[in-house]
């Protein structure tokens, strides 16, 4: 296993703590702007819902509440799993933190695989604005307002976790192979772990706005 | 008051009056500020420039005193204009009982207005000197704007709701009437002409128009036609709100709201009826989105207007 | 705190060429199209606002000349769609990214005394993002243009509109990302990379001003993005979030739209205000007067920017209680300005003033911002708005405050910043000229347009009644005048690369950091870490001398 030595700052820091600290301020300045990115999104959904309450819970009843359901279980795991890796990472457990980097990997890419069946679901289901909606009776034109924001919300939500899984493949296969990720310095996996429970957080709104309307 | 102030425009109503002393007012407080900076500037530029020997002793340390000093001068006046400002706004956009009613539907690129007496124009308003003209507003397409800059007054007319405003003009004459919201191709020829009669005047141009039926009548044809008597007749089997003495009421919802049966809210009863079911109503009204224009639209209003109405409190 | 010490190095002379300048340290094209160097990277930007900045010019260039005469020039459809094109290009392609992508890239490492940002390659994908979005733009100007104003307002952009509105929004949408990668650079490289003795309190005011407009920058710009998504989605898909007919509410448009967009018109002053706290100690050759009254103002400003945007819609619609609340907090929201403009005229008081260019550019901006800001305080006063909003009042004020105030501050930062830029100085009787012709040929531009306004005429109109010619007329003499103005520099700052007599490390013996190191700087930016003692702007004007931020004393 390769020292740490080999691990030196970029030009610009001094130290290699200074370089971790920087990054990780960064990730949380960034997901500052993704929240306001999703919070104004959530905004508009909120809008319409408070005009037309009756519409959005009549049209929500064909969101398929145990896909939602499921995946919500699956990316709270992930992050749990995440979080491990982490751990696995400061307490110098290479092999431990790998298998959680591995289980995170897998539960997000399930959690794409049953969202991607939903959509299937959803497009048997005649919900897509424009492409083949079917309006049910009550829900008046402001029933596909619900359908749009799903479509948006969800979609942005998954490209989202797919970066994520793209960063978490990123540290197995090149930072970690290369034995970057040391207790003395696992800033990186830090970061992606931010904006992985960012990513996470972002699906605890989006559920009860997309699966819990109407149903309480 | 003002006319001596080169490129005055026109004051031809009450609204207008207020709005000139304002802006006297900060056209005065705006050249004050100018003066004192440009002055200072000016004055230090020179005293101390470069080659000068006067002396740059004992400059000023504690900066405190003077940043509250002008901080609060600065928010005292400020608070002023705002308070002036404020009650001019909510004097102008708060409707009081008025003396003459206009209807004015806005449409890419023309201004299409209509008197209760059926009298019609496009790109042109005739109104009585001296009464309390009450506007009220829909567009068919995009969001224009109903701005007279005689008067001072200016509304967006946007698509999807209806928009009330008034005016007093106080001298006849012609006076231009614009769209100030970008609406398309032909914004900028979207104008018109606001003709302010004496009342002798103005009522000769009613009857000359050649009208037989008032937009009410023309309403109630309107009503007839597309079947709403079937449930708001009083004969009727079916149970729905009485239309009689609705207008300027207050009215409570099936959820538990409450709202004022102004021409708004006519118009939105008629277009989205479920979002707004009459408490103890069932919810079967149809909806008529899509099927009728803002012109029935308007003319179904001030058929319900015309079935009794209290004073509204706009 | 997480300042710290890197390596330290023999002491050298500033100034001194012991490494070659960030110019000529390497030669070929990959090495600039793949740089990290945070001053590269300032003028890659230099280059691409520069280029927008003219596309923005030409369409104003043209609207003028067409109204010039009620009959015109161009046909309706075309000149709709240059307002509209000149709109976005100017705030998003040029005001928005000018200084901060330019100035702030080159400068706030070198004020800071850090080696370079904290992200460069971050800062590299901005350039790259932002180029990107502009090939969007410039594909929906080539195709026609979009004709629904900068504003966009619904159902006229989502519904009615002939023009290219889906990427023009699109355009602005990846544009968004530019800035949002740019602030957010900006932010974490202020908090984290200032060297030792570099305290807040001892900032340059450009770094405050980088600071603050980093903050609103990266906070408004996510939603802005959100609301040209969910444009281009209506536009592309035909459903109704903002369609009347559809159940939707074209105000929300609005609201969401203004919620950026007021923020926005900070983010293009405060830059701007930062370059001339920096000039005005400079020139006068004293301290800024009340230093942490300014702090607090770019501050207050920046958040308060949060709290006002419906003043943009006291007629649209909104209730009459909404439109009361947005005026007072669009009354608070002045006064820091008002602050600012106080502190930088007494900011002159027993100081020893010269006027080369740059200060002429930076008393310039004081004048026009004052101007500026004295119609805005007539637009926040909710019954003269009534009357002007929508008319060309609005355009007059809005240029006064973006053009004559941050272009100027644009132009003197450029003036004051150049022999640091290049290694040259720029010839100062043509600087001065190009100044003064600037405020001339501004104020015949725009100074009419106050006077159009209040006499009626609508923006965004081809034509307009005959009795208005002359004002019109006028307006477009002086945009003649400021074009000549606008493209005096390119001429004689050209000349001075080649010609222009070689510059000091600090030939205006100023204090900041950047004045520490060579002109040009090398790579790296300083031989050695710079240790800060003192409070910046520390200028005797009583004995004529000045200490550097490093506490090392210059007599005269």
């Amino acid at each position: 296993m390769p020292a740490s030595a080999t691990v030196r700052p970029e030009i610009q820091f001094a130290t290699l703590e200074q370089q971790g600290d920087t990054a990780q301020l960064g990730m949380w300045a960034f997901l500052v702007n993704e929240t306001l990115f999703f919070g104004a999104l959530i905004f508009t959904y909120f809008i319409y819902r408070i005009s037309y309450p009756h519409e959005f819970a009549v049209a929500a009843k064909d969101a398929v509440l145990w896909c939602g359901s499921v995946n919500l279980a699956i990316l709270v795991t992930s992050s749990l799993t995440m979080v491990l890796a982490i751990n696995a990472a400061a307490q110098g457990e290479p092999r431990a933190m790998k298998l959680w980097l591995l289980a995170t990997l897998a539960l997000g890419c399930i959690f794409l695989l049953i969202k991607g069946y939903e959509y299937y679901q959803d497009f048997q289901d005649k919900v897509v604005p424009v492409v083949n909606y079917e309006a049910k009776p009550g829900e008046g034109s402001a029933g596909e307002l619900f359908w749009v924001f799903y479509w948006v919300a969800t979609g942005l939500h998954a490209i989202h976790l797919t970066v994520g899984i793209g960063l978490v493949l990123y540290m197995l296969l090149w930072r970690i192979r290369r034995g970057e990720i040391t207790p003395a310095y696992y800033a990186p996996l830090e970061v992606v772990g931010i904006y992985w429970s960012f990513v996470d957080t972002v699906w605890l709104f989006l559920y009860p706005c997309i699966y819990l309307v109407g149903r309480s | 008051m003002y006319r001596w102030i080169p490129f005055w425009p026109d004051t031809a109503a009450v609204n207008a009056v207020a709005v000139n002393n304002l802006y006297v007012a900060e056209l005065g407080l705006s050249a004050l500020i100018m003066a004192t900076v440009f002055g200072m500037m000016l004055v230090f530029c020179i005293r101390y420039r470069q080659g000068s020997a006067v002396s740059r002793a004992d400059r000023v340390q504690k900066t405190w005193h003077f940043e509250i000093g002008w901080t609060t001068a600065t928010l005292g006046a400020f608070l002023i204009l705002f308070v002036w400002g404020a009650a001019i706004y909510v004097w102008l956009f708060q409707v009081p009982p008025s003396d003459e009613e206009v209807y004015v539907v806005a449409k890419q690129w023309m201004w299409k207005t209509e008197h209760p007496g059926g009298q019609r124009e496009i790109d042109a308003l005739h109104v009585p000197v001296d009464k309390t003209i009450r506007v009220v507003m829909a567009s068919e397409d995009v969001i224009h704007s109903f701005f007279v800059p005689a008067f001072r007054i200016k509304h967006d007319v946007v698509p999807g709701t209806l928009e009330t405003i008034w005016f007093k003009p106080t001298k006849t004459g012609t006076f231009k009437l614009e769209c100030t919201q970008f609406c398309g191709l032909q914004h900028a020829t979207m104008q018109g002409d606001v003709v302010v009669m004496s009342g002798p005047d103005y009522a000769r141009w009613l009857t000359q128009q050649g009208v037989h039926e008032s937009l009410a009548e023309q309403g109630e044809a309107v009503f007839r036609a597309h079947g709403c008597s079937g449930c708001h007749d009083a004969n009727s089997t079916v149970h729905a709100p009485p239309l009689a003495g609705l207008y300027g009421t207050y009215v409570h919802l099936q959820d538990g709201s409450v709202r004022l049966a102004d021409e708004a809210y006519i118009r939105d009863c008629i277009l989205t009826p479920r979002s707004f079911t009459v408490a103890g109503y069932p919810p079967v009204m149809p909806d008529f989105s899509g099927q009728l224009g803002e012109d029935d639209l308007m003319k179904l209003v001030a058929y319900i207007k015309s079935l009794g109405r209290q004073e509204s409190g706009r | 705190m997480s300042t710290t010490t890197l390596e330290r190095v023999p002491a050298a002379e500033p100034g001194a060429e012991t490494e070659p300048s960030y110019l000529t340290a390497e030669h070929t094209v990959a090495s600039w199209l793949f740089t990290r160097d945070h001053k590269r990277i300032a003028l890659l930007f230099f280059a691409s606002i520069t280029f927008f900045f003219f596309v923005g010019g030409f369409a104003a260039t043209l609207m003028r000349l067409n109204l010039a005469t009620p009959g015109g020039l161009l046909q309706p459809a075309v000149y709709n769609r240059m307002f509209t094109m000149h709109g976005i290009i100017m705030v998003w392609f040029f005001l928005i990214p000018s200084i901060p992508t330019t100035f702030g890239n080159f400068f706030i490492p070198l004020m800071i005394g850090a080696r370079d940002l904290a992200f460069p390659r971050v800062n590299l994908g901005s350039w790259y993002v932002f180029n990107l979005s502009g090939l969007v733009v410039l594909y929906s100007l080539i195709m026609g243009g979009a004709d629904t104003g900068w504003t966009f307002y619904t159902p006229l952009s989502t519904v009615y509109a002939n023009g290219y509105v889906f990427a023009a929004a699109m355009a602005v949408f990846i544009n968004g990302f530019s800035s949002i990668m740019t602030s957010l650079n900006f932010i974490v490289t202020i908090h984290r990379m200032r060297a030792p003795g570099m305290t807040w309190m001892r900032l340059p005011l450009f770094v405050w001003a980088i600071y603050a407009v980093s903050v609103v920058m990266l906070t408004a710009t996510p939603v802005l993005a959100m609301d040209t998504f969910l444009l281009a989605v209506e536009r592309f898909v035909g459903v109704g979030l903002f369609d009347p007919n559809h159940g939707g509410d074209p105000l929300l448009w609005q609201h969401m739209f203004w919620f950026y967009s007021h923020p926005a018109v900070y983010i293009m002053i405060l830059p701007a205000m930062g370059v001339v706290s920096e000039i005005i100690p400079c020139y006068a050759r004293r301290p800024i007067f009340g230093y942490s009254g300014m702090t607090m103002a770019l501050m207050a400003i920046a958040i308060l920017s949060f709290f006002v945007w419906a003043h943009h819609m006291f007629v649209a619609g909104i209730s009459v209680y909404a439109g009361v609340v947005f005026s007072l907090m669009t009354f608070f929201v002045a006064v820091p300005s008002a602050i600012k403009v106080f502190n930088w005229t007494v900011s002159l008081h027993k100081g020893r003033i010269s006027f080369d260019a740059p200060m002429l550019y930076a008393l310039s901006f004081v004048l026009l911002f004052t101007l500026g800001g004295v119609t805005g305080l007539m637009l926040a006063t909710l019954g003269i708005d009534v009357d002007v909003h929508g008319t060309y009042f609005v355009v007059a004020h809005f240029h006064y405050i973006m053009v004559g105030a941050t272009v100027s501050a644009f132009f003197g930062a450029l003036h004051y910043w150049w022999p640091k830029l290049t290694g040259r100085l720029y010839p100062e009787i043509w600087a001065r000229f190009a100044a003064i012709l600037t405020y001339v040929g501004f104020n015949l531009t725009f100074f009419p347009q106050f006077i159009l306004g209040y006499l009626g005429m609508p923006r965004r109109a081809y034509t307009y009644p005959a009795e208005w010619q002359p004002w019109n007329l006028l307006s477009s003499a002086g945009a003649s005048i400021l074009a000549v103005a606008y493209l005096l520099p390119l001429f004689y700052l050209g000349w001075s690369l080649f010609w222009g007599r070689k510059a000091s490390a600090n030939p205006w013996r100023a204090t900041g950091l950047e004045w520490a190191t060579s002109s040009p700087p090398p790579q790296h930016n300083f031989e050695r870490t710079p240790v800060v003692t003192l409070a910046p702007y520390c200028y005797d004007p009583q004995r004529d001398t000045y200490v550097t931020q490093e506490g090392v004393p210059h007599a005269g």
